[in-house]
């Protein structure tokens, strides 16, 4: 197949699945019958203040009907409001999306920046201490609740020590805003003083959040290392007096990274979830806390459109892999 | 070398299982184990927050209840979760990608497709959409698992199967007359078997993972439920004080994970030759 193929059939495939996805999310919503105009109008409300509310909220019609209107409202961007904020909750994830964003992509870079090498210095001095201990640590990121590693940091860094914030994005005002990342919109206006608060701010969160990711690319950087590391070019290579370096980190690490790269697209997906939990942690004004606040609140149409805000985002990070793929590894196009 | 000896040569796998074996049985024995076992339900407000010591080896909560014996118990709410939430989503994606990949053509497509929607969303996300709308209990986290889960296992079923039906033996079994139900569950599950053996164990400590993420969130079981997610947020306002109030949850929850993936890693050497861990 043609790269051109393959990008357009998985676009064409993007339609059926997302639909799908907001039938499955809107039905899960509706498993259980609840009452949500009896509680948007309050305890005291009367049974036609109620039913007339239920009627202009259209609570009232089958739940195909609400259905089909979910969607239509959707597909003009309006998600309905939320109970908690009582703001259109569309406005609300668009304001928040740029904190997760910046969190997670800041979690890849440590990720990226810590598993790569190590996963070629594990495979390349392989069953020494170093590599020992570096599988242990590796095994060992995986199976820490990110929650738990998550207050572990903060009590240690934040509390006892006083070295990181204790929570939040920046402490006072923060940068203008242009593009609702704080690390880039400090840069756009120069304001050193925010700049050094957001990063400052994220560290513990991104950390925290990085360390399973790191674990993950680690061992699959290591496998890689492993499959090419004795295959004939580098033999030749080495004949021809290559340095040893240079081999290592140019031609095998280039010929490695297939899988990995693979694996850093689902990471992102991992990951942009995995925000929930730490966001909830270290009160990250993020997409997860304002899903655990939509939680708290029984806020069921706010974790409808959280859910499918995510999918979306993961449905999109998914095919630009799949494209990318088809860059890295040409093979995939026959 | 039988397959049990092999697995316990291995030192990350034998770890695993012992740890994993350890679980069960705490779990099994907690009452027996438990210096407290009362304290899954019962306060004693004057003991509140004692460190550890020779009486309470894990200290005591917010409650002064014996930290130690909670731990003991939750072991069986953890060990109930992941069994019950894995075995129903092997149970229910096996046969669909079974059937899916043997059959293949448009009904197959369709399955699958179904089960690409699921895994459009983030397992957590979706599970934390359905434990919300069902309400707090461990049955709707268990149900809230099974029902993100299973695609996993279907499309691994559907892959191997579609790998496995092109292969002779498949084709001379249906050749002597075998009919479909046959050679599906007596030709490819078992040449399938050591993929979904080395998932589930993997899978077991990625559902650990979640469902204490849950607990954490306040979607598992409400208190006093001795759920490990739950007591680590409960331990939260009292940081950094009473440390070890998070620490034995978190480290209960972080052992266990690690039995399962070691274990994992392990059958995966054992049972498939393909991806064995790099050149020795």
């Amino acid at each position: 197949m043609r790269r051109i193929e393959i990008i357009l059939s998985r676009l064409l495939w993007l339609i059926p699945t997302l639909v799908g996805l907001v039938v499955v999310v809107f039905f899960i919503a509706n498993v259980v019958p609840t009452d949500p105009a009896r509680i948007i109008a309050g305890e005291n409300a009367t049974t036609e203040q109620v039913e007339a509310l239920r009627a202009e909220l259209g609570f009232d019609r089958p739940l195909w009907e609400q259905l089909g209107i979910y969607v239509r409202d959707l597909a003009t961007g309006n998600m309905g409001r939320s109970l908690y904020t009582q703001r259109p909750i569309a406005d609300d994830l668009a304001h928040r999306l740029p904190a997760t964003l910046e969190l997670t992509f800041a979690a890849i870079i440590i990720a990226i920046g810590l598993g790569i090498p190590l996963g070629v210095v594990s495979a390349v001095k392989r069953n020494s201490l170093t590599d020992q201990v570096l599988r242990v640590l590796s095994v060992s990121g995986l199976a820490i609740a990110s929650f738990w590693l998550a207050m572990e940091l903060q009590m240690l860094f934040s509390t006892r020590w006083g070295l990181t914030p204790l929570n939040g994005r920046i402490s006072g005002f923060g940068p203008d805003e242009i593009t609702g990342f704080f690390v880039l919109d400090s840069l756009l206006t120069w304001d050193m003083e925010s700049l050094g608060g957001a990063l400052l701010h994220l560290l513990l969160p991104a950390v925290t959040l990085a360390l399973p990711a790191a674990a993950t690319i680690l061992r699959f950087t290591r496998a890689g290392v492993l499959e090419v590391i004795n295959s004939n070019f580098v033999l030749y290579e080495t004949a021809m007096g290559l340095p040893r370096g240079l081999i290592i980190w140019k031609y095998v690490l280039r010929n490695a990274l297939i899988s990995t790269v693979t694996q850093i697209g689902l990471i992102f997906g991992v990951l942009f979830s995995g925000a929930v939990v730490v966001e909830a942690v270290f009160d990250w004004p993020g997409l997860g806390t304002y899903a655990v606040q939509s939680i708290l609140q029984s806020d069921n149409k706010a974790i409808l459109g959280f859910t499918i805000l995510v999918g979306v985002v993961f449905i999109v990070v998914n095919l630009i892999v799949d494209i990318l793929h088809t860059f890295i590894d040409p093979r995939t196009l026959k | 070398m039988t397959g049990l000896k092999r697995l316990l040569a291995d030192r990350a796998a034998a770890i695993g299982a012992g740890l994993i074996a350890a679980l069960v049985l705490v779990a099994i024995l907690a009452p027996v184990l438990a210096p407290f076992p009362g304290d899954v339900s019962e306060f004693h407000l004057t003991e509140r927050l004692l460190p550890p010591d020779a009486t309470h080896l894990f200290g005591t909560d917010r409650m002064g209840s014996d930290l130690f014996s909670r731990i003991l118990f939750g072991a069986r709410i953890t060990i109930a979760i992941a069994v019950i939430a894995v075995g129903v989503s092997v149970a229910i994606g096996v046969p669909i990608g079974l059937v899916a990949g043997y059959y293949g053509g448009w009904s197959g497509g369709l399955l699958m497709r179904a089960s690409d929607i699921f895994l459009a969303v983030p397992q957590i996300v979706l599970a934390i959409a359905i434990a919300q709308t069902l309400g707090p209990s461990v049955e709707n986290v268990i149900l809230a698992l099974s029902a993100t889960y299973w695609p996993f296992w279907a499309r691994l079923v559907y892959a191997e199967t579609r790998a496995m039906k092109g292969q002779v033996f498949i084709e001379a079994a249906q050749a002597l007359g075998a009919s479909d139900f046959r050679v599906m569950v007596l030709h490819i599950l078992p040449n399938i078997a050591s993929a979904i053996i080395v998932r589930t164990s993997i899978g077991m400590g990625a559902t650990i993972l979640t469902a204490a993420a849950l607990g954490f969130l306040g979607l598992g079981a409400p208190p006093p439920t001795p759920e490990w997610g739950r007591t680590i947020s409960e331990a939260r306002e009292f940081l950094p004080e009473a440390w070890w109030y998070a620490a034995a949850p978190g480290f209960a929850i972080f052992l266990v994970v690690m039995g399962f993936n070691l274990l994992g890693d392990g059958l995966r050497d054992i049972l498939d030759p393909k991806i064995r861990r790099g050149a020795k």
